[in-house]
C-alpha cells in the first residue's frame, strides 16, 4: 500500500499502530466500569488480558507498517523503519510491565482498571514520540506520555511514599516541559515552521548559521528531552521517582519513557536537526560524560536495591547518550539495539525486586536479598541475568549492545568516551556484583518473611525476558541487522539535501495548516 | 514600529519565563512552585503569538495544544498535590523528606 499523506485519510492509516492501542485503551476504560459495578470491588481478570491482547494487536498492526510506501518524507508522522523498530520496542516494553505487574496489582489491591488504561495512554505517547517528525506533535506526545506516568507513579494513594514521588515527578517533569516547548518556540521563531523536514533545509541553505534563536532553541529542547530521559545534570528527579513509585510502574518508566526519549532524541538530533552539529555536539558530549560517570559513583554507595537500580538507569541514559553522540548511521543502530536490551533487563530487574519487596514495596535493601538464590532458584538466576546483562556481561543482550555503542563510538571519534564507557561499566561491576554476592553467599536472616508464589503471567514474562536478553547475547545477528536496517533507513537530511543547496527544497507539507515560511522578512 | 513591538513582546516573553523558572526554583509552596510553571508556559503562548504575526499560523495551532495539555496537567497536578495533602496536612515540598530529595 502506498501512503499519500495529500489525503488526511492516509494518516489513519500511518498511526493505525497507535489507533489500536487507543480504541484498546478507551475499551478497557469503559468495559472496566460496566464489570466491576460497585465501587471497590477489583477488576475481572480479563481486563488486563485485554489490554495485553490490545498491544499484541499493535504490534501485528506495526508489523504491517512494514509493508507500506510512502513518497517523500515530509509528513507530521514518519512511516520508517526506525518507527517500526522503536514501536516494537516500546510495545514490547509496555506487553512486559503489563504482564510483570498482575502480581503487584493483586497483592497491593490495586487492580483497577485505570491502571491498564493509563499503561495504554503512555504507550501511545510513547510509540507517537518516536515516530514524530513535527515539533507539535513532540511536544503533544511528551505530554501524553508524561502526564499519564505522573498519575501512574501516584497510582497507589494510600503509601506516602507513592504521592510524594508523583509531586516530585509532576513538578519537576511540568517544569522541563516549559523547557521543552520555550525549545519549539524560538526554533519555531528561528526558522517559520514546526516541520522539521522544513526546520532542516532551512538549516542547510544557510539562512540561519550563526542564528543565536536556533542555537538557544535547540539547546533548549535538548534540556527538555534531558530531564525526560534524565540525563546528567538533569536527573535530580530520577532516584527518588524511581524509589517512591509503585515498582512495576517504577520499571515501565524507566524502560518505555527512556526508550521513546531516546528514540525522539535519535531522529530529532542526529537526524533532523544534522546539519546543526556544531550546536549539538558539545552539549550531547558533555551530557554523556557527565551521565556515564556521576551515577555510577553514587551508586558504589548505595544500600537500597531499588535506588541502586535508579542510578543504574541514569547511567544507561549515559551510555545510550554516547550512541547520540556519535551521531552516525552505526551510532543509531546501536542505541536502537540498546535500547531494546536496556528495557527488557530493567523490566526485569525492577520486576525480581518488587517480589522481594513484599507488601507495601517496604523490604527493597540489600540486605533484604541475602540468600535470595537459595529460596528462590529460578528467580534468583533470572534476576541474576538481568544483573549480569546490565553489567554488561558476556553472554547477554547487554554485552553485545556495550561493544556496539563501544565500536560505534570508535569509528566516530569519539575516543575519550569510548575510554569512559568502559571504565564506568568496570566501575559498575562492583554495585552489581555486590548484589549477587549477597544472594548466594549470606544467607537469609531467620526473620525474613516468606515470598509470594508468582502467578503465571509473571512467571511467563520473565521467561521471555531472559531469553531474549540470552538470545540478543549469543545471537545477536539477526537483531543486529535488523536495527542496523532500521537505522540506515533514517538518512541524515544533510546527505540528501546538501547537493540541492540553492534550490527551493520540497515541496511543503501537506499539513492542514499552511506553511509561509518564504513570506517573511 | 512593527517591528518594535514585536521585539517588546518577545523580550516581555523571555522575562515573564524567567520569572517562572526562577520561582519553580525558589519558592518552596507546591502550588506557587506550579503556578510558576504554568507562568513559564504561558510565556512560551506569547512568544508563539507573536512570532505567529510574520511567520504563520501555525504557532497559533501550538498555542491550542498549549493551552489544552496545561488544562489536562492542571487536573493531574491538583491531584497530586491534593493526595499529597492528605498525608503530610501541608504543601511545603520541603517537608517531603521521605525520599532524599
Amino acid at each position: 500500500m502506498i501512503l499519500d499523506f495529500s489525503s488526511q485519510l492516509h494518516y489513519f492509516w500511518a498511526l493505525l499502530p497507535e489507533i489500536v492501542v487507543s480504541v484498546t485503551a478507551l475499551a478497557v476504560l469503559l468495559l472496566d466500569v460496566f464489570q466491576r459495578g460497585s465501587r471497590g470491588a477489583p477488576s475481572a481478570r480479563w481486563v488486563g488480558a485485554l489490554a495485553v491482547a490490545g498491544v499484541i494487536a499493535a504490534a501485528i498492526a506495526n508489523a504491517w507498517l512494514l509493508t507500506v510506501e510512502v513518497p517523500g518524507q515530509n509528513d507530521m508522522i514518519a512511516v520508517d523503519g526506525f518507527r517500526v523498530a522503536t514501536n516494537f520496542i516500546i510495545l514490547g516494553a509496555t506487553a512486559l510491565g503489563l504482564l510483570f505487574s498482575f502480581d503487584w496489582l493483586d497483592r497491593e489491591g490495586l487492580r483497577i482498571g485505570e491502571y491498564f488504561f493509563l499503561v495504554l495512554m503512555a504507550c501511545v505517547g510513547m510509540m507517537m514520540l518516536g515516530g514524530t517528525r513535527d515539533l507539535i506533535v513532540l511536544f503533544v506526545a511528551v505530554e501524553l506520555m508524561s502526564i499519564s506516568v505522573y498519575v501512574l507513579t501516584g497510582i497507589n494513594r494510600r503509601d506516602r511514599r507513592s504521592s510524594e514521588a508523583a509531586l516530585k515527578y509532576f513538578l519537576m517533569g511540568a517544569f522541563a516541559s516549559g523547557f521543552l516547548l520555550y525549545g519549539i518556540a524560538l526554533i519555531f521563531g528561528a526558522v517559520g515552521s514546526t516541520n522539521l523536514s522544513l526546520v532542516t533545509s532551512e538549516i542547510v541553505r544557510g539562512t540561519e548559521a550563526g542564528n543565536p534563536l536556533l542555537f538557544a532553541g535547540v539547546a533548549l529542547l535538548l534540556v527538555g528531552l534531558g530531564f525526560k530521559v534524565s540525563a546528567v545534570p538533569f536527573h535530580a528527579w530520577t532516584p527518588d521517582t524511581y524509589e517512591g513509585a509503585p515498582t512495576p510502574v517504577t520499571g515501565f518508566m524507566a524502560a518505555g519513557v527512556k526508550a521513546a526519549g531516546f528514540a525522539a532524541i535519535l531522529r530529532i538530533v542526529t537526524i533532523e536537526l544534522a546539519p546543526a552539529e556544531p550546536f549539538w555536539h558539545g552539549i550531547v558530549w558533555w551530557l554523556a560524560m557527565l551521565t556515564m560517570i556521576v551515577p555510577n559513583l553514587i551508586a558504589l554507595a548505595e544500600d537500597d536495591v531499588k535506588r541502586m537500580l535508579a542510578y543504574s538507569s541514569i547511567a544507561h541514559a549515559g551510555y545510550l547518550l554516547v550512541g547520540v553522540s556519535a551521531g552516525s548511521s552505526l551510532g543509531r543502530s546501536a542505541a536502537l539495539f540498546y535500547l531494546g536490551v536496556y528495557a527488557i533487563m530493567t523490566l526485569g530487574a525492577f520486576a525480581v525486586v518488587y517480589v522481594v519487596a513484599g507488601k507495601g514495596d517496604s523490604r527493597s535493601k540489600l540486605a533484604d536479598f541475602r540468600g535470595l538464590g537459595w529460596r528462590r532458584p529460578l528467580l534468583g538466576a533470572a534476576f541474576v541475568v538481568f544483573l549480569l546483562s546490565l553489567a554488561g556481561f558476556p553472554p547477554t543482550g547487554g554485552f553485545i549492545g556495550k561493544l556496539y555503542l563501544l565500536s560505534a563510538a570508535v569509528e566516530a571519534g569519539e575516543v575519550a568516551l569510548a575510554i569512559t564507557l568502559v571504565l564506568t561499566s568496570l566501575i559498575s561491576y562492583y554495585y552489581y556484583l555486590r548484589v549477587m554476592w549477597k544472594m548466594y553467599f549470606e544467607a537469609a536472616s531467620d526473620d525474613a518473611p516468606d515470598l509470594d508464589r508468582s502467578g503465571p503471567a509473571f512467571r511467563f514474562a520473565t521467561v521471555v525476558a531472559v531469553v531474549a536478553l540470552l538470545a540478543a547475547g549469543l545471537f545477536p545477528g539477526h537483531a543486529l541487522r535488523t536495527v542496523s536496517e532500521a537505522a540506515e533507513g533514517l538518512t541524515p537530511r544533510s546527505a540528501v539535501v546538501a547537493p540541492a543547496i540553492g534550490q527551493t527544497n520540497a515541496v511543503p507539507p501537506p499539513t492542514a495548516v499552511v506553511h509561509t515560511p518564504a513570506d517573511r522578512s | 514600529m512593527n517591528l518594535d513591538i514585536e521585539n517588546a513582546a518577545l523580550i516581555l516573553s523571555a522575562f515573564l519565563f524567567a520569572v517562572g523558572t526562577a520561582g519553580v526554583l525558589v519558592r518552596r509552596n507546591a502550588i506557587i512552585v506550579f503556578m510558576c510553571v504554568e507562568l513559564m508556559l504561558n510565556a512560551v503562548n506569547l512568544t508563539l503569538v507573536v512570532f505567529s504575526r510574520s511567520l504563520g499560523l501555525e504557532a497559533q495551532v501550538l498555542v491550542f495544544f498549549v493551552m489544552a495539555v496545561a488544562a489536562a496537567e492542571a487536573a493531574v497536578g491538583l491531584a497530586i498535590i491534593i493526595a499529597i495533602f492528605r498525608h503530610y496536612e501541608g504543601v511545603d515540598v520541603d517537608r517531603f523528606n521521605l525520599l532524599r530529595w
